[in-house]
């Protein structure tokens, strides 16, 4: 187990402090981008379209603009006067700010209505009138590679049929063949279906330029303002915006979970609107909007799973179809246009895989935007997790020893997986353990016997993952050029009270605590002493943002080295105070002191006041760091997740009964804020598995866009959660820790269909996609009876 | 058309003129400037605008400002004296009931009325009583022990009060 070094005054790394940011909250003085109010501010609502695939005939914007407080109707044509009504998406694909000529999916913005107050605003987009012609949209994206089916993006140079890209990574002669002559194979296609993060709060921005300084500044719910910034200098430069005049703010963020990387058509428009208007103008979207735009997953997966006949793994297989509407809007590095979907080869010990996958436009919503997982690792997880269950079944053996008997061992690490990962640490055979012992595993496997006999539905679900976050190494990752390392600036003032900055920003997960625990950690200083600062481009240094659970693995580790570069100047100035050579003197939390005299010693705080009072001659003066962190991997976070569920055979009903989550995140910040966040991630993992995906029809209508038919579980369908820990170590973090926020988002899916499929197994069932609804599983009983 | 309401938030007296169709989220974020009190959805699902009125948990989303002439509003700021906490803001603290922060002032007073109607929940009536308001961050078991813990310090107080 870790042990503190540092008191709870302190409050270094492993103590459960409480939060420093709780109290604006608490009392509702949080500052989100709703919040913000300027003087003249002006409204926007975006008018959208009703078909999924249409020519845009005409727009008249006569009656909107007669409504009094109206003030402008901003359309695609008047955007391209200016060249401003494409923009590029984050992985280099483009995506219309407004249309000229052609609609590409249900609820696409039209044009912008921008008014005195929002009721104004909101009838001023009714009484725009567009004429469409609709044409038949392309919904099925199997259908899309059809030939003769419609090129939906002639607007792309060369584009010749509706492929994006094909990629693959492996060994696809090999693995074919260790396929060909394997004891057992087991195949399936499996779905992981569109589902959007739904953070409570939707996006929005307030735009505000002023013509006087030029200046133009944009409050905006994003989790990477610096990387915003510089691409809004890319796209608008050519109208005069200039990166220097350009301030993101990301104040209070209400959520994020991938669903505020992107670039939002809206987001431009307004800009564009304050820059033409020269008054500030506000954007909040709705709920309705804000769930029928940019989605996650939707990847269909025809998975292969090679074994000999005792169940040891000798090859996987994968060949992927993706939904990406009809931009690819995924956040991915430029040389992952998967994101880390080779992690797909999982926890266990093997040496062949192959991985491919197309890339498909359909007349659908920009897809790829993440929920809450380190670029496509869900899916990655959810096949392998699924196919390991599916060949447990198949040979008759329990799904726990099958993991135990492929596991990769401890010590194999660091691990070259097939398709060309470092792993750098893990114990999945003790963390496996730990789940089986606190769920009591072995009981309930005696107890679904007796519930079996009875003709009852019990099902036990294991899923043992992998992930893959914290990227950089900027020589591999990067978003848009941009390499993705990450930052930290502090400063000790004098009196030895600290600010420190950072190129990242919380939507929820306590940095304003957790990187003030790691100073403390370093310096010594207590963590109520030090103020966090993120959000805005004028004062943090350079960074690429919050996501991926990225931010401890770089930001965090920033901020290690920024404070270590701030102990090494500060044994300088102890040695002149004491009296003694550099060498002569020694660190131990908080304080400097002459080996082997401890009495002699200075604390950090007294050596802070030296550097600006009583400087050793020579020394720059202040006691300042900063660090720009490019990892040197990524680190591994897994765990071992264990449901237990029961189905109720007349009418589909789950129950999960029990919920054990045992994460190995490496070495912990502050446990309290840790289970949190895993907390948080297994009602995102439960979302999808059981309640969450959203459905088209034929014509391409969203039909299920608001929060009355998306199912975002409550408290109710929440089971309670129980978490415990493993820790090891990652060996080139400087903190030895990993990242968490993302496993259980990643884990608990595939746990919970193994559970629901392992209920259903007596009937014949082999295999249902998620969402696992009550309806599907009637279904699936209805048609096995 | 415009209307005149009084009513008393926070302990104030406030006139105003409103639109008939002005929603009491927007009179109250916009108008009175108390931005506490979110939104989170256009379908009254997810309880982010919840506000006390006459001493009820209400989703001020689906309630016309005009109706709300002669109210007694409370919403988040005015829940406890400036400096101090309520038992369930000081819950929420301690137990790690609040990430984002977003769903906290909806879910806090609707947590109020439940536990006026029922001050010694089990964690099961908690989720029920809860489930009007959606939380996408903390998956609901520190909002549970939250709740619970605030329970137990109102009952206390009670019983040394009485
Ligand atoms: S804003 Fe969602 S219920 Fe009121
Ligand atoms: S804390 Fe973020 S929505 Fe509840």
């Amino acid at each position: 187990m870790f042990k503190c070094k540092t008191s709870a005054e302190v409050g270094g790394m492993g103590h459960s402090v409480k939060r420093k940011e709780d109290a604006r909250f608490l009392h509702g003085k949080g500052n989100y981008v709703d919040d913000v109010k300027l003087p003249g501010m002006l409204t926007m609502v975006m008018v959208r379209s009703p078909y999924a695939y249409a020519k845009i005939k005409s727009i008249n914007k006569e009656k909107a603009l007669a409504i009094p407080g109206v003030l402008a109707v901003i359309t695609g044509e008047d955007l391209a006067q200016y060249n401003l009504h494409w923009m590029p998406t984050l992985l280099s694909d483009t995506q219309m700010v407004l249309p000229t000529d052609t609609v590409m999916h249900q609820a696409q913005e039209v044009c912008a209505v921008i008014a005195t107050d929002r009721y104004i605003a909101v009838d001023g987009a009714e009484a725009v009138d567009v004429q469409y012609e609709p044409m038949d949209a392309i919904v099925d994206p199997f259908k899309a590679l059809d030939e003769g089916a419609p090129l939906l993006r002639p607007d792309k140079d060369g584009q010749k049929d509706n492929q994006i890209y094909h990629w693959e990574r492996g060994d696809r002669g090999k693995t074919d063949e260790v396929i060909a002559n394997a004891d057992v194979v087991v195949k399936e296609r499996i779905h992981l279906p569109r589902i959007h993060v739904a953070s409570i709060e939707t996006c929005g921005c307030v735009a505000s330029y002023d013509k006087d300084t030029e200046k133009l500044v944009v409050y905006l719910t994003t989790q990477a303002p610096h990387a915003i910034r510089t691409i809004v200098a890319l796209v608008a430069g050519h109208v005069g915006l200039s990166e220097e005049k350009i301030r993101i703010i990301s104040p209070d963020i209400g959520g994020g979970f991938g669903g505020k990387v992107p670039v939002y058509p809206a987001y431009v428009v307004a800009i564009a609107a304050t820059f033409l208007i020269g008054k500030p103008v506000k954007w909040i979207e709705d709920r309705s909007e804000n769930l029928v735009n940019g989605f996650a997953r939707d990847y269909h997966m025809d998975c292969e799973l090679a074994a000999t006949k005792d169940g040891k793994i000798q090859a996987f297989k994968v060949s992927t179809l993706a939904d990406h509407g009809y931009t690819d809007s995924s956040a991915n590095p430029s040389k992952y246009p998967t994101g880390m979907f080779s992690i797909c080869t999982g926890s266990y010990d093997y040496e062949h895989a192959f991985a491919e996958l197309d890339a498909v436009y359909t007349n659908k919503a920009p897809g790829g935007v993440a929920y809450r997982c380190s670029f496509r690792v869900t899916e990655a997880v959810h096949a392998i997790e699924r196919m390991v269950d599916k060949l447990a079944a198949k040979i008759g053996k329990d799904p726990a020893l099958i993991r135990l008997e492929n596991f990769i061992k401890k010590d194999q690490f660091p691990y070259a997986s097939p398709l060309g990962w470092s792993y750098d640490s893990g114990d999945y055979e003790a963390t496996l353990k730990k789940a089986m012992e606190m769920i009591g595993y072995e009981d309930y496997k005696k107890e679904q016997v007796e519930k079996r006999k009875q003709g009852k539905l019990m099902g036990i679900g294991i899923s043992t993952f992998t992930e893959v976050v914290g990227a950089g190494p900027s020589k591999d990752f990067d978003i848009l050029g941009i390499a993705m390392f990450d930052s930290a600036e502090i400063r000790v003032h004098p009196t030895g009270k600290a600010l420190a900055r950072f190129g990242t920003k919380s939507q929820g997960q306590g940095h304003e605590t957790t990187y003030a625990q790691i100073l403390a950690e370093e310096l010594g200083i207590p963590y109520t002493d030090i103020e966090i600062d993120e959000g805005d481009t004028d004062t943090a240094p350079y960074g690429l943002g919050t996501y991926a659970s990225r931010s401890t693995p770089t930001a965090g580790a920033a901020a290690a080295i920024a404070a270590r570069k701030l102990r090494d100047k500060g044994k300088k100035i102890a040695a002149y105070l004491l009296e003694v050579s550099e060498e002569d003197i020694e660190w131990e939390v908080g304080k400097y002191f002459v080996k082997g005299a401890p009495e002699k010693s200075k604390t950090i705080q007294e050596v802070v006041f030296a550097a600006y009072t009583n400087i050793p001659p020579g020394m720059e003066p202040g006691f300042e760091a900063t660090h720009y962190y490019d990892p040197p991997n990524l680190t591994f976070p897994n765990g071992a997740y264990i449901c237990v569920v029961e189905v109720e055979k007349e009418t589909g009903a789950i129950d999960v009964k029990r919920f054990v989550a045992i994460d190995d995140c490496g070495n912990i910040i502050n446990p309290m804020i840790v289970e949190g966040q895993v907390h948080g991630g297994l009602t995102q993992g439960i979302a999808p598995a059981m309640y969450e995906g959203i459905e088209y029809d034929e014509q391409g209508n969203v039909l299920n866009g608001t929060f009355m038919d998306y199912l975002v579980p409550t408290a109710v369908e929440s089971p309670h959660w129980e978490t415990g820990h493993t820790i090891t170590p990652s060996p080139h973090h400087p903190l030895g820790a990993k990242g968490v926020a993302e496993s259980p988002t990643v884990g608990a899916p595939p746990a919970i269909a193994n559970a629901i499929i392992d209920a259903l197994a007596p009937l014949g069932i082999e295999h249902l996609d998620i969402p696992i609804t009550p309806a599907k599983v009637w279904e699936a009983i209805q048609a096995h009876s | 058309m415009k209307h005149e309401i009084t009513l008393t938030i926070n302990g104030q007296s406030v006139t105003a003129e409103v639109d008939s169709r002005l929603l009491l989220i927007h009179f109250i974020r916009e108008q009175l400037d108390l931005t506490g009190t979110h939104i989170g959805c256009d379908t009254s699902n997810c309880g982010a605008c919840t506000i006390l009125l006459n001493g009820m948990s209400v989703k001020s989303c689906t309630y016309l400002a005009v109706r709300a002439d002669g109210a007694e509003i409370t919403t988040i700021e005015g829940l406890a004296a400036e400096g101090t906490n309520h038992p369930l803001q000081k819950g929420f603290h301690d137990q790690h009931g609040l990430h984002c922060g977003f769903c906290t002032p909806g879910m806090i007073m609707r947590s109020v009325d439940l536990l006026k109607n029922n001050p010694d929940p089990t964690e099961e009536e908690i989720r029920w009583g809860i489930s009007g308001n959606l939380c996408r961050c903390t998956g609901y078991n520190n909002i549970v022990k939250s709740i619970q813990q605030a329970a137990k310090e109102m009952q206390q107080e009670k019983e040394t009060t009485v």
